[in-house]
């Protein structure tokens, strides 16, 4: 497993305690993923379970599971509201989640119900310190 | 210097079945046929699978060269902990194969079936005797199932007391199948953490013990190879709420002729017929998981159940507060053969495997426990557990270090269970292991510690001797290829 | 004792190492008050040889072939078990080995039981087996609880042509989630009566067995037009996989899930147990499905292999949500049973399954010809009812001091039925056993 030094936490993006980050899209609706932190963590992601489009979560539901050969890990949505649209891609190459954690690794976009809880979230530097205290 | 255990040596390819054999082959003997042949409708005859057709000699070489790329118990050591990899005796194969038993109908009449029924009554008190409790059922037929069968008599009873309870509690070192056995009767596990000795303490239980708890289930020994001490102050305080207490007794090769689980306040428990009681694994069952328990819970079990009278031995339903069936006739009978010759075999002398059980296992806590972390440092059980804390500087983990013991010749022990333990190496000797066997296991286990400081990629690349390398567990899982 | 292989030498050399004064100190961290106060009371340990006097005995207080005939089936079957396949299991590679989680160290299991798992697929049209369940009974309440978590409905539909006893322990598996079971009646001509599914819209699954408990070919097809795209899952269920040699599989009949007894392929019948619980379902439902996975896969050079995959839906790993608590399964049976279908081959299979129908075909016919009412029309595999007159319990009672298990009484498992009996014929029946019963039951 890396260092933090080794791993990178887009500046553009919002974080949470259970290691998802989420970014605003088009349209009002956010994307949510996992962080390069995270699928370290889990190592070879080999399934992603992802909810129906159109189902509705409140803010910090778990919404999915990663899957590793060993372990599996709930996902929590960091903004409550409604599933836009869900990674497919995963369903065939879900190591694009260890690949490209922040891109082709997304795993939901949601149209979230109440937008100020995005900002009620860490930044990078807060995240990046939580990672820091954990680590020690 | 010695040689080491394991070695090389000339083994088979051999493909899957279905590369093999030739149309038309046939590796049985059909029988003769002496009736007319009746078609089949039409709409209801179909082609039949497309099996290989193979000759008899195809079949035993394929199966000969299979078999070669495994290790048993008859190869070697298998010091899985929690597992009680004991040697199999070759007699209890003996007495299961017997026409009288193999050939049974589970359905004959009473009176053409008392054989079976005489060894399913008498090892039913056998077993009662060793545990200590006052009925049992031998239905169950793996460990986990003797935990459903546990768990769905916990929820009779409680109907029973017109008491509804939705939460079961759940140690930190529990085996996988309690809490999901649990979740089987709609109970949800409410997990408490052991203390700083690897125990649970009263007070910890007492925290969560309420009437909305069922009961707790334990393993005692549990999984870290201890006692649970406070066990008799545990199952008072769930007593006094009513609750029942649930031991698994997948550890019970500590314990023979030692303990009686039923003095120590425990009101259900499961034994493994294929750890204790000596019957094979067979590559993952079959196996049996009778379930004892306290006089007071024996009407909620299974039925049928087997009565005697005078000297006679028939099948009973007659227990309207059964929680039903969970097989569809006794449970394995056949496996239930050969742990009824195996205690037939040692009679009392059961205690001294438990003695020696005990004793092989603190025997290589002592030697290895300079070698290897040991997180606890005070006497175990039938089983002991280190961790990979001291090669974790060389980066090296349990999982290289198992996997370079194979090239030595040895089974590896259970590794990354209990949870509680980082990178936990978990190891039961048995009492059939010789004092040289171990040491040849702990001069193994020294030399691989060694080469993690010297040359840790013989670890990395590990096991090299046999018949293939480490596999792509990632790629299964992705693009899972289950049939041929 | 010859499985202890300590001297009191090596004894005193390891208790000196591990700083205990006798084997009894070992014991001294456990409270006193947690002790046993008395020695164990069990009977003298027995020397090899009285242990087979003893066995030899007691497994001849036994009915069992050749000296009896039994035609018995009803979820448990006599077939001839070939040398070749109980030689083959004793190599105590496989037998003495444990659930291959080292993979490397255990590729005969890991083979034996993907190609088990393909073989069974194969038989039951299906795109997925599973390593094994216990039995059929048990394999059928988790394919019901398998239907309940894949559709979150919360009643399933089950035929009461499925095995009493099966059926027995389904209810017992879903009595404590309060799932609902709705039982599916009888035609007259012995199949399972569909008409009631027509109004039936939050089922997660409609069970059928085929052969049913009375040996009847069941009409999958009709079941599983009523399913597809209804969102209800097609259970099939059997006891009898044979007739999977000569019957339309039930993935080609549109079942989701296949499950049932695999007893018949080379396993004894030892009295009920083990056996081994047949399990396959649709690729879809994969990761719902309980139970171990073979897969198959490539090592670091590249090398085939085989290792258990999808080990996420287990209790190991996934504890209480998981798909199923099942651990140990019944592999050795599951090897069995693959040794015996490669024996058998797909020639061999279709050869034995028409032997096994057609025997049974013509002690059916001899019944009617002397009179007898076989009840039910619908055609048989390998099973069948026959009707007796009033009185004839004690014809069954001389039958069995003559050694002949007449069939089975079907009074206790349908009370309405009091009077039929449930006969069994396979390949171990030679026509003159077929004619001797015919001619006792006349007489």
């Amino acid at each position: 497993m890396k260092e933090i030094s080794e791993l990178s936490f887009p500046d553009d993006m919002r974080y949470t305690e259970d290691h998802e980050w989420v970014k605003k899209i088009d349209d009002g609706k956010v994307r949510v993923g996992i962080t390069d932190y995270a699928q370290d963590q889990l190592g070879d992601i080999v399934f992603v379970e992802m909810p129906e489009v159109g189902a509705t979560f409140l803010k910090g539901a778990e919404f999915g599971t990663l899957e590793s050969v060993k372990a599996v890990a709930p996902a929590y949505i960091p903004v409550g509201g409604e599933v836009t649209a869900v990674n497919t891609g995963l369903e065939d190459s879900p190591q694009l989640v260890n690949q490209a954690p922040y891109a082709g690794g997304w795993i939901i976009d949601v149209a979230p119900s109440d937008l100020s809880e995005l900002d009620r979230l860490m930044d990078k530097d807060a995240y990046v310190e939580m990672l820091k205290e954990i680590s020690s | 210097m010695k040689e080491s255990a394991g070695t090389t040596g000339l083994i088979l390819n051999e493909p899957v079945l279905f590369e093999k054999g030739r149309k038309g082959r046939c590796g049985i003997s059909l029988p003769r046929r002496d009736v007319a042949f009746f078609p089949l409708d039409e709409t209801l005859a179909g082609p039949g699978p497309n099996f290989p057709d193979l000759s008899e000699v195809d079949v035993v070489r394929h199966y000969t060269r299979l078999s070669s790329w495994n290790f048993g118990v008859d190869t070697g050591m298998y010091p899985l902990g929690s597992c009680t990899m004991k040697y199999n005796p070759k007699t209890n194969e003996k007495q299961a194969a017997l026409p009288g038993f193999a050939g049974a109908h589970p359905l004959l009449p009473v009176a053409l079936s008392q054989g079976v029924l005489k060894i399913m009554y008498e090892l039913e008190r056998l077993l009662a005797e060793i545990t200590g409790m006052d009925a049992v059922t031998l239905q169950p037929a793996a460990g986990a199932h003797g935990e459903l069968t546990g768990m769905l008599v916990f929820h009779a009873y409680h109907k029973s007391k017109g008491s509804r309870r939705s939460k079961i509690i759940v140690p930190d070192t529990a085996h996988g199948t309690n809490p999901a056995s649990a979740a089987l009767c709609g109970y949800s596990p409410v997990n408490v953490k052991s203390n700083e000795r690897g125990v649970l303490s009263a007070e910890t239980i007492a925290e969560v013990m309420d009437e909305q708890t069922a009961g707790i289930m334990v393993t005692n020994p549990n999984t870290l190879g201890f006692f649970e001490e406070n066990i008799r102050k545990i199952a008072e305080i769930v007593h006094a709420k009513d609750g029942l207490v649930y031991a698994d007794g997948a550890n019970m090769n500590a314990l023979m002729g030692i303990v009686s689980s039923g003095d120590i306040g425990v009101d259900v428990l499961h034994l493994n017929l294929h750890k204790t009681f000596s019957t094979p694994h067979g590559g993952g069952g079959p196996g049996a998981g009778p379930v004892c328990v306290a006089k007071h819970l024996e009407p909620f079990l299974p039925v049928p159940r087997v009565l005697k009278k005078g000297e006679k031995y028939f099948l009973s339903e007659d227990f309207p507060q059964s929680i039903g069936k969970l097989h569809a006739f006794y449970g394995n009978v056949g496996i239930m053969i050969r742990a009824y010759s195996y205690i037939m075999s040692l009679g009392a002398e059961l205690k001294k495997v438990s003695q020696l059980a005990v004793l092989n296992a603190n025997y290589i806590k002592e030697r290895l426990k300079g070698i290897l972390h040991l997180p606890y440092d005070r006497p175990c059980m039938h089983e002991c557990v280190f961790s990979d804390k001291n090669q974790a500087a060389q980066k090296v983990t349990t999982l290289d270090m198992v996997k370079r013991l194979m090239d030595y010749g040895f089974h590896p022990p259970t590794i990354y269970f209990p949870l509680v333990v980082h990178g936990a190496i978990m190891i039961e000797p048995t009492e059939t292991e010789s004092k040289e066997e171990i040491d040849l296991f702990i001069q193994a286990f020294k030399d691989v510690v060694k080469e993690a400081g010297d040359d840790p990629e013989k670890l990395y690349g590990a096991p090299w001797r046999p018949k293939v390398t480490r596999l792509d567990e990632t790629e299964a899982a992705r693009h899972p290829c289950l049939t041929y | 004792m010859r499985y202890l292989p300590h001297t009191g030498e090596d004894i005193a050399e390891m208790l000196q190492v591990v700083g205990a004064a006798s084997l009894d100190d070992l014991f001294s961290t456990i409270p006193e008050d947690c002790r046993r106060k008395t020695g164990l009371n069990l009977p003298e340990s027995l020397t090899e040889w009285e242990l087979n006097d003893l066995m030899a005995s007691v497994a001849g207080a036994m009915a069992v072939s050749p000296e009896y005939k039994v035609f018995l089936g009803a979820g448990s079957y006599e077939h001839h078990i070939p040398a070749s396949v109980s030689y083959l299991l004793g190599r105590s590679e496989f037998s003495t080995a444990y659930t291959p989680y080292q993979a490397e160290i255990s590729q005969g299991t890991l083979q034996a039981i993907f190609e088990y798992q393909s073989l069974v697929a194969a038989l039951l049209g299906m795109d997925v087996a599973n390593a094994s369940m216990y039995d059929g009974a048990s394999a059928l309440a988790e394919a019901l609880l398998m239907a309940i978590r894949a559709t979150r409905l919360k009643k399933v539909a089950v035929s009461s042509l499925i095995h009493p006893l099966y059926r027995r322990a389904v209810s017992t598996y879903l009595a404590p989630s309060g799932y609902e079971i709705v039982e599916l009646p009888r035609l007259n001509d012995g199949r399972t009566d569909l008409r009631g599914l027509e109004k039936m819209d939050d089922l997660a699954a409609v069970a059928v067995q085929s052969p049913n408990f009375f040996g009847i070919i069941e009409d999958l097809a009709a079941v599983g037009n009523l399913t597809r795209g209804a969102g209800t899952l097609f259970v099939a269920s059997f006891t009898e996989p044979l007739a999977y040699g000569l019957l339309k599989s039930p993935g080609s009949q549109g079942a989701d899930i296949a499950c049932g007894e695999g007893q018949s392929f080379g396993i004894p019948q030892s009295f009920g147990g083990p056996g081994v619980g047949m399990f396959s379902c649709r690729k879809e439902y994969v990761r719902s499905m309980p139970g171990r996975l073979v897969g198959k896969t490539l090592d670091r050079n590249g090398k085939p292999g085989f290792v258990l995959t999808l080990a996420t839906r287990e209790q190991h790993i996934r504890r209480e949500r998981a798909t199923s608590n099942i651990c140990t399964n019944s592999g050795l049976c599951a090897t069995t049973a693959a040794m015996y279908m490669a024996s058998l081959g797909g020639t061999g299979l279709r050869e034995l399954a028409q032997l096994n129908h057609d025997k049974s075909e013509y002690l059916k016919r001899a019944l009617a010809g002397a009179g007898f009412k076989v009840p039910f029309s619908a055609p048989t595999f390998n099973e069948f009812v026959v009707e007796f007159p009033s009185g004839f319990d004690a014809i069954y009672r001389r039958l069995l001091d003559e050694k002949i298990v007449a069939g089975l009484p079907l009074a206790p498992y349908y009370p309405e039925l009091a009077g039929r009996y449930l006969l069994c014929v396979t390949e171990t029946k030679g026509k003159n056993d077929l004619d001797a019963l015919v001619q006792r039951l006349i007489g």
